[in-house]
């Protein structure tokens, strides 16, 4: 199991979610894991239901068996002055370079340079140890930028190597490369069974492969359960109308004449049938593709009462239950 | 819970019809001739894209001479145009109505090419290969997050100032947080002025005046420590390439500001894209603020994938209860063969309290609840025949019972927008709103793209039961 676990996805595919789910399955059964965010929505912080996280490591969930997940919403600047005081000793200067505006330069402007600071920070928390010797986190997930820029996001510091050929980034730089490109981590894309998510998580394998980054899985979110199947939908299609009417008043839905309550829910069923039908089809096309990509595959079910701290332990249990973890 | 309750919880009708303020009418928006520029922002997966080549085909064929801007690197916008590659210049979108005398360009950009053209537009040429060669600068140009904020308003720029069109719909980057797209020119300009600048020219600009002897020695400290964090070859290759951006830097300022000033301007609209989903609409709620907070004019909210349904008054819950009722009935005609107890007193007690609540149906009005448990007794008593035989009876019975259970996922998800669509409606109760209905599969196609657009245009959902 790598300790290094990256989440991506398309926009709207609920990325974040995901990988907070992520963070509590894996820290069941007494582990720790830091949940780190990079984007600076403070999307952990909706989910988890507590204020905004500032930059700092904190607790914010328990899972089964005294497990702990914490939380880290990486804020490039503060990570900036952070790196140059750890890492070169350089705190006066460091602060110097901020009144320059070199720091708001490195971390909004040049190049990439945000992206080193994160996913070097993100790397640290998975090295960094106890005096004991035992790993402080025993798994960092990652709640990455979506699949689009994934790959440029994870292979900054390739770039980075290549530009500072000497110098304390540039050893940095291959440090964080030798762990991203490692089976220590593992890069998993969140997808739903729609066309266009379909096909942006088969193009960004396609780029993290071709970069040598370690691709994890395919976890297809929000799922809507199967009402009717293929063989139900024919023989809705099949039953005369006036059936379906005398079920409806059956069940106590009003009259089954024309005109009569049981008979007017008729059209607008069909019609919601006809729609369900439509995206059933192309779902189960969309799977046969995402199944084409030989890729473990995890399906999460869309919860029907929308995204909540208790949803989220429920997802939890449900990548457990899949063996994710 | 007594009937009445019931009705107060879930009946879709008198909260889920809570209008907006106003809505927002798109076509007078695209007819305008004083509107010049559409900027569609909002969070990822929203269907952004889709809404500007959406927008820009409505106007095309309303008689505009329009040309859409795209970012997004995901080629989407090119397939729903049937146009094979987008580069960097706008292409004729073919197949378009052009009977109102309109026209449609798209063009996707092209991040490299426009930073490479600026460049060989503004230096001469022996300082233009000497950027251009530069390690650090084809890093940046090569599009890391926040460079393709700045090539977006360049072209928009330039599009605007060719004045070759009379309607520019553009689609924003899609940025971890889209507000990049305003900030560009402001963080651009602060840099530019910054004193970071200074110090990266401050070698190539050592032994200038007496006066700024001082501050020099301050700044070879600073250039000593960049040099010790970046190593000296980055250095070096900053310096250089900053030294020769030098004389192009005062031309991306003003231009930036000249963008930015545009965007304020009263021919461009803004229009905020969500989904009725809880983070994109607060995107959007963060959106409308930042938008009034830049002062650039907002036109409205559109919110796609609207769900609706032709049987809403007809709640989840007794949906559901109907679905089971149906499934009992099932279970006990199988075991009796007899569809007649579905008249039992039970059975009709489940099915009076669901009857009373669709006394107000759609074309009813004046039912009253006692004719509703007459009418019901009759079907039932007509049905029975058909109930008799053991094999298909039961399963129409299911079938009803399946589409019911849709519908009442269909309720579900309705009553989830609904909420959701509230609660920034009453933070935002001044933006105009235009709901886009959800279709079931993606766009493809101009006419999909025609069909989007005229969704938009009716600003409500259509609902299943008009026919369409």
């Amino acid at each position: 199991m790598s300790r290094l676990q990256v989440v991506s996805g398309k926009g709207g595919t609920g990325k974040t979610t995901v990988a907070a789910a992520l963070a509590l399955a894996l820290a069941t059964e007494g582990k720790r894991t830091l949940l780190v965010e990079v984007e600076g929505r403070q999307g952990i912080a909706q989910l988890f239901e507590t204020e905004a996280l500032p930059y700092e490591e904190r607790k914010i969930a328990v899972a089964p068996g005294s497990g702990e997940v914490y939380a880290l919403a990486i804020d490039p600047e503060l990570a900036l002055l952070d790196y140059l005081q750890m890492f070169y000793k350089m705190g006066g200067a460091g602060r110097a370079l901020k009144k320059l505006g070199a720091i708001d330069f490195a971390t909004t402007i040049a190049p990439g340079l945000r992206d080193v600071l994160l996913t070097g920070k993100a790397c640290e928390a998975v090295r960094r140890k106890e005096k004991s010797g035992r790993f402080v986190y025993d798994y960092v997930v990652m709640d990455a930028p979506p699949t689009g820029r994934v790959t440029r996001f994870l292979n900054v510091n390739d770039e980075v190597a290549g530009l500072a050929k000497i110098g304390p980034i540039h050893n940095q730089a291959q440090a964080v490369m030798r762990v991203l490109k490692s089976p220590e981590t593992a890069v998993h894309l969140v997808t739903l069974l729609e066309e266009m998510p379909v096909q942006e998580t088969a193009d960004g394998i396609a780029e993290l492969r071709a970069a040598r980054l370690p691709v994890g899985r395919v976890i297809v979110n929000m799922v809507r359960p199967q009402v009717l199947d293929a063989e139900e939908l024919e023989l809705v299609r099949a039953t005369p109308r006036t059936a379906i009417a005398q079920s409806l008043s059956a069940a106590g839905l009003g009259g089954a004449r024309r005109g009569g309550h049981a008979e007017r829910l008729v059209t607008p069923l069909l019609q919601q049938a006809e729609e369900y039908a439509e995206r059933y089809t192309l779902e189960q096309e969309q799977r046969a593709v995402l199944a084409d990509l030989g890729l473990p595959l995890h399906e999460l079910p869309l919860l029907t009462e929308g995204m909540d701290l208790a949803g989220l332990y429920e997802l939890a249990t449900e990548l457990r239950e899949q063996g994710m973890t | 819970m007594s009937p009445d309750a019931h009705a107060q919880q879930s009946k879709p009708s008198a909260h889920h019809r809570l209008s907006p303020a106003r809505g927002l009418d798109i076509d007078p928006l695209l007819d305008d001739p004083g509107t010049r520029i559409i900027v569609c922002c909002g969070s990822g997966g929203v269907g952004k894209t889709t809404t500007a080549a959406a927008l820009g085909l409505r106007a095309a064929e309303r008689g505009r001479k329009v040309v859409v801007l795209t970012i997004d690197p995901a080629r989407r916008l090119a397939q729903s145009m049937g146009i094979d590659s987008l580069d960097n210049t706008p292409r004729r979108v073919k197949g378009i109505d052009d009977s109102g005398g309109g026209e449609l360009h798209a063009m996707m950009l092209d991040m490299k090419r426009t930073f490479d053209e600026i460049v060989e537009a503004h230096a001469d040429p022996e300082r233009a290969a000497a950027i251009l060669g530069n390690p650090f600068y084809q890093s940046l140009s090569a599009g890391f997050a926040g460079t393709q904020e700045y090539m977006a308003m360049e072209k928009l720029g330039q599009l605007r100032a060719k004045d070759e069109w009379d309607l520019i719909v553009v689609d924003t980057p899609p940025s971890r947080s889209a507000l990049d797209f305003l900030d560009a020119p402001k963080r651009l300009g602060s840099f530019l002025d910054g004193k970071l600048i200074r110090v990266l020219l401050a070698p190539a600009k050592v032994g200038g005046r007496a006066g700024m002897k001082f501050l020099n020695v301050g700044m070879s400290m600073m250039t000593g420590a960049l040099g010790k964090l970046l190593g000296g070859q980055l250095l070096k290759d900053v310096q250089t390439f900053v030294a020769a951006m030098d004389s192009m830097f005062g031309g991306f300022r003003t231009r930036a500001d000249a963008t930015y000033k545009l965007l304020q301007a009263p021919g461009t609209a803004f229009l905020v894209v969500a989904a009725p989903e809880r983070d994109a609409l607060r995107e959007a709620a963060y959106f409308v603020e930042r938008l009034a907070a830049e002062d650039m004019p907002l036109a409205g909210l559109v919110l796609n994938r609207v769900h609706g349904s032709g049987a809403d008054r007809l709640s989840a819950e007794r949906a559901l209860a109907a679905a089971e009722n149906l499934e009992e009935s099932r279970i006990v005609d199988q075991e009796d063969g007899k569809a007649g107890l579905r008249n039992s007193p039970d059975t009709y007690g489940s099915s009076e309290s669901p009857a009373s609540g669709l006394a107000d149906g759609p074309a009813s009005g004046s039912v009253t609840e006692a004719t509703e448990a007459t009418e019901a007794t009759e079907a039932t008593e007509e049905g029975s025949p058909a109930t008799l035989d053991p094999a298909p009876a039961p399963t129409t019975d299911q079938l009803a019972a399946g589409l019911l259970r849709l519908h009442a996922d269909r309720m579900q998800l309705l009553s989830r927008e609904q909420r959701t669509r509230d609660r920034f409606t009453a933070l935002h109760p001044e933006v105009a709103v235009a709901e886009v209905a959800a279709l079931p599969g993606d766009v493809h196609d101009l006419a999909g793209l025609r069909d989007i657009g005229d969704r938009l245009a009716a600003g409500r959902p259509e609902l299943p039961t008009s026919g369409a």
